[in-house]
């Protein structure tokens, strides 16, 4: 029982992980119809540079703090330099462009920062376990969660009370009408961005004392985060949020049981290389049954 | 209906059969070139060209005419070189596959076998991301091209990230294929027939209902065509050529491994069908020659030819409607 409500957490974590992610790729295709590709790019210059800075200035602070800086310049570089001028342009283009500049950061980072991984030290505050009744449990990843939580509580805030969020509902469901009714729609653009740079950076932050940081975490993150998007409907920040926490718990709880289901059929080596690789397809698999029932994903947005 | 099913001729014009001939001119005496200029390796090069070649044109066929932007087509490419990795293994160890699939290592099995599977898994992943479309649809495929990767990257009895490792080519008749002369004909040869085919497709009722429905689904399924069914089976076709190529590849490396269906090998694909023209005939085929070229010059000349790539391929998308726009007016109507 024990474990299994440990997993659960887990499972949480990696959840809000994923909404950070989720909520800012579908809300930079719910206003302005792109596909972003250099989204999980964002989330490696955000974990980059917490971990450089934290092991320059040994602050968690500072390096929280610069890695959201980063990731949101960069984000803001972007939309500037390359996103602006493919609103207009198909999908195809889109997945094009935003591929050459996962291509084009990748390699920077490894001129830069080399191959090897780098590691960075949970804060001594935030380090430790706490217990919770059954078990005890990191701090650090209890404070992921909480603290995506409340992400995702200003986020619905900021989404239905206030007039960008009104702006932003009403762009992800009637695109030209909101241009039309004279919205200055190119700073709501670089807003959004912005902000989907801010929560993708971090979500980079916060993974980098927990995994491993180094070239390619971007991707790899990013196509769960797509089955986030998939699963969720595309364009629906709620659906991203509900559509993380599932993903997220499928993940984490098949990865953890079902080489032991396994075990009790096979021998021991075989039953873990086999769970282990279904396991890996587990959220591919809920994606195609979700798509089964409902194509347009759980939470649909409008028009 | 009686216009659709005439088969409007798609003139092809002088000037790109002249292009045409002058450049299978240039295939076939290539590696008589190749040897009398001292450089054998270039053969090695080229057939990479036309394997990817078979693979860029099978993409364009539900890309370009088809209007399914896949991103998750290395899964079929990989899928079709484990095919061949796999029967191979089984036909050196001797136990079959399943307890009743013998091993293989004759080109004649293992390339329809192939060309089976990957038609099977194209349409099982077709049908189910065709529900969507757009990005949804962009999205879906590339996940489960990655769950293949993983599939495969956890197959431990077929070495998992390791990969596979192919002692010796597929057999042919007499042919010796482990000569990379001989070898290379083939891949030509079969790019010949993947490219008569794809015209044939094109051309026909088919592919002028899936053009059809690439520019207005609506209006098609007025007339009373489903466009699902023809969206289905152009990507099935679309994964089976891809499925080819895998094999092809993996009889020339002589290896198999999860990186063949890596997602960046699907993006590699995409950019020979946009470097070549989207919804061209023989683009594919300029498209993987100025991709594979152009790597190769770069990884020579530097370890992080990426930083390089990158840009260029940025700056192609971006500026490549200008380009065309400037190239049209210079020869005075729309290039390609």
């Amino acid at each position: 029982m024990a474990l299994i409500l440990e997993q659960l957490l887990n499972g949480l974590q990696l959840g809000v992980t994923l909404f950070l992610l989720a909520a800012g790729l579908t809300l930079v295709f719910g206003i302005m119809g792109v596909i972003n590709l250099a989204h999980g790019s964002l989330y490696m210059i955000g974990a980059y540079a917490g971990a450089l800075l934290a092991a320059q200035t040994g602050s968690f602070v500072l390096a929280f703090l610069g890695g959201l800086l980063a990731a949101g310049l960069a984000g803001m570089l972007i939309e500037f330099l390359v996103l602006r001028k493919l609103y207009a342009r198909d999908h195809l283009d889109q997945v094009l462009a935003t591929f050459a500049l996962i291509l084009t950061v990748n390699q920077a980072a490894v001129i830069l920062f080399g191959r090897r991984p780098l590691f960075v030290d949970i804060p001594p505050w935030l380090n430790g376990s706490v217990s919770l009744g059954l078990f005890n449990y990191p701090i650090y990843r209890l404070s992921i969660i909480a603290l995506g939580l409340v992400v995702a509580v200003a986020l619905a805030l900021f989404i239905t009370r206030t007039r960008i969020g009104m702006l932003v509902r009403a762009g992800a469901t009637h695109r030209d009408m909101v241009r039309a009714l004279g919205v200055d729609i190119r700073m709501l653009y670089t807003v959004i961005f912005g902000l989907g740079a801010l929560l993708a950076g971090l979500a980079g932050v916060m993974a980098g004392p927990l995994l491993a940081v180094q070239v390619g975490m971007g991707e790899q993150i990013l196509i769960l985060t797509f089955v986030v998007v998939v699963i969720g409907g595309l364009g629906s920040v709620r659906g991203a949020f509900f559509g993380a926490l599932l993903v997220g718990m499928v993940d984490t709880s098949m990865r953890a049981f079902l080489p032991g289901l396994f075990r009790q059929l096979m021998p021991g080596p075989e039953a873990d290389a086999l769970g282990a690789g279904i396991a890996s397809m587990g959220v591919y698999l809920l994606m195609a049954l979700v798509l089964l029932i409902r194509p347009k994903g759980l939470f649909p947005a409008h028009g | 209906m009686a216009e659709l099913s005439s088969r409007p001729e798609r003139r092809i014009s002088p000037l790109h059969w002249a292009i045409f001939a002058a450049a299978l001119a240039l295939l076939i005496a290539l590696p008589f070139l190749a040897k009398a200029f001292g450089s054998p390796a270039s053969i090695g090069l080229a057939t990479r060209i036309l394997i990817y070649a078979i693979a860029a044109a099978s993409l364009n066929i539900a890309l370009g005419y088809g209007g399914m932007v896949s991103f998750g087509h290395a899964a079929f490419f990989g899928l079709g070189a484990y095919v061949t990795g796999i029967l191979y293994h089984h036909f050196i160890s001797g136990d079959p596959l399943f307890g009743v699939i013998t091993g293989s290592n004759a080109l004649l099995v293992t390339l329809p076998a192939a060309i089976l599977v990957t038609g099977v898994m194209a349409a099982i992943i077709g049908a189910l991301s065709l529900r969507t479309s757009g990005v949804q649809f962009i999205m879906i495929t590339l996940a489960f091209a990655q769950m293949l990767f993983f599939f495969f990257a956890a197959l431990k009895i077929y070495g998992g990230d390791d990969g596979l490792i192919i002692r010796r080519r597929n057999t042919l008749f007499d042919l010796n294929l482990r000569d990379d002369t001989t070898f290379y004909f083939l891949c030509l040869g079969l790019t010949l027939v993947v490219f008569f085919l794809k015209a044939r497709i094109v051309g026909s009722r088919f592919g002028r209902v899936l053009e059809g429905i690439r520019q207005n689904e609506r209006r098609m399924a007025i007339f009373g065509l489903s466009p699902y069914a023809y969206k289905l089976v152009a990507f099935a076709i679309s994964g089976m050529g891809a499925g080819l190529a895998g094999a092809l590849m993996a009889n020339y490396l002589r290896f198999v491994s999860p990186d063949m269906l890596h997602w960046t090998k699907s993006g590699e694909l995409m950019i020979m069908v946009i470097l070549g023209g989207v919804g061209t005939l023989f683009g594919p085929l300029f498209g993987a020659g100025a991709l594979v070229l152009l790597e190769t010059v770069l990884a020579g000349w530097t370890e992080h030819w990426q930083i390089v790539l990158g840009p260029i391929l940025l700056a192609i998308v971006l500026f490549r409607s200008d380009a065309r726009a400037l190239l049209a007016r210079a020869f005075g109507r729309r290039a390609a």
